[in-house]
């Protein structure tokens, strides 16, 4: 069975969903993903969606859970390259994510994700 | 007694073409013909030569046959031009129903008695259809008209611009409506991938109100931008929308809202790290 690659950068997760993410897919990479996080101890999730041009309420479910999960283990998830069409059909759906950030690719989302660590370890754990 | 059949009156319109043609000119000055003159007149002739030739051909009182196909061409280049010059449709059906007078006089002196009545069915029958005909191109050509410009101003009311390196603004005018809001939200996601904006500001100074349902259709466009990672400022709320909102109890929500322009691009620069400073000379 295929499953979706989580490459460690340092210590971020970078997760790129090439192929159309079917639900059991999606269940493989939420259990993949958890584990890494744990295994690696990482600080961030990059989860690139830029070749996903179909999503559904399952999916959309997935990816705030995911973020959920992340978070529960102390690293934060950027969703990064979202299709407008894909945009658009989740805010139809009524999903709109709120829990999870969002960035326009990569590099933005790596940005934003070293903002957040400087912004939390500015908060008194020092460097 | 046999019938009278269309070829019957190929026939007559032939033999009397110019006579039937003088009389049906005359009709239509008298009836107020838009153009009187050399053009009406070669148009006429044309029309009539093309309904002889498509009687004699056997075409019968169907004019959706392709018997017919010149005749409608025609007409319809007729009803076009006349609807862009604003004619009525009522002036453009009197062009085919004109001519009624002039067949029926002529048919009276070379139909007898008996077969008179089949013939003036069978020519009013076919005048009738060609006549219907030309208000439905005439409506036709409006219609075409209305969806352009429906379609024109859709495109010239949603204009997406750059102020800036990653920001970009979307000067809303008119009212919000789901048509509008789904073309609105495809410009912006588009634009924002394009120009790689992460900051995008709605200004609603030209919405001339907000309900509820152009609220939601607003937040729908920011949910949108946000899940692209852009985030959205809404700008150019008037005091009398600011009561409005308040009282409709919309929630707005985490959105940013700003008075003016102005203070939404200096909330947009700041996130990028960008300051306005005076120039050195001062």
């Amino acid at each position: 069975m295929d499953r979706i690659p989580i490459l460690k950068l340092g210590e971020y997760l970078l997760v790129t969903v090439q192929v159309d993410m079917h639900d059991q897919l999606a269940l493989t990479l939420q259990d993949d993903l958890t584990r890494e996080i744990v295994r690696t101890r990482a600080r961030g999730v990059l989860i690139d969606i830029s070749s996903l041009d179909l999503v559904d309420s399952f999916i959309g479910r997935m990816l705030a859970n995911i973020a959920a999960m992340s978070r529960v283990l102390d690293a934060e998830t950027v969703v990064v390259g979202m299709r407008p069409a894909v945009a658009i059909t989740l805010v139809e759906l009524g999903m709109s994510l709120d829990g999870v950030r969002t960035a326009l690719n990569v590099d933005s989302g790596m940005q934003l994700l070293r903002y957040a660590r400087d912004a939390a370890s500015g908060d008194g754990v020092g460097h | 007694m046999s019938p009278f059949t269309p070829r019957e009156l190929s026939t007559i319109l032939q033999t009397h073409q110019t006579d039937i043609l003088a009389d049906w000119l005359v009709r239509q000055s008298e009836a107020g013909a838009p153009q009187p003159g050399g053009e009406q007149r070669q148009v006429s002739a044309q029309f009539l030569r093309l309904v002889t030739d498509a009687l004699k051909d056997g075409a019968g009182d169907r004019v959706d046959a392709p018997a017919w196909t010149d005749v409608r061409e025609l007409l319809e280049d007729l009803s076009r031009a006349r609807a862009r010059e604003g004619y009525t449709p009522a002036q453009t059906a009197t062009f085919v129903f004109s001519l009624k007078r002039p067949l029926f006089d002529r048919l009276q002196r070379e139909v007898n008695g008996d077969r008179l009545s089949g013939a003036v069915w069978l020519t009013t029958q076919v005048l009738d259809a060609l006549g219907l005909y030309t208000v439905e191109l005439h409506q036709k050509g409006r219609e075409e008209v209305i969806a352009r410009q429906q379609t024109e101003l859709l495109e010239l009311s949603t204009p997406v611009v750059q102020l800036w390196d990653g920001v970009l603004a979307l000067p809303l005018i008119g009212t919000l409506d789901s048509n509008r809001t789904q073309v609105v939200m495809e410009n912006l996601l588009n634009r924002i991938v394009e120009t790689g904006s992460r900051t995008a500001i709605i200004d609603i100074t030209g919405v001339p109100t907000v309900d509820t349902l152009v609220a939601q259709h607003l937040l729908k466009t920011v949910a949108a931008a946000r899940l692209m990672g852009a985030d959205c400022i809404i700008s150019g709320i008037r005091p009398q929308i600011a009561q409005t909102i308040v009282h409709l109890g919309v929630e707005l929500g985490t959105v940013i809202t700003k008075a003016t322009l102005a203070d939404a691009f200096k909330v947009a620069l700041g996130r990028h790290h960008l300051v306005v400073a005076p120039s050195g000379a001062a």
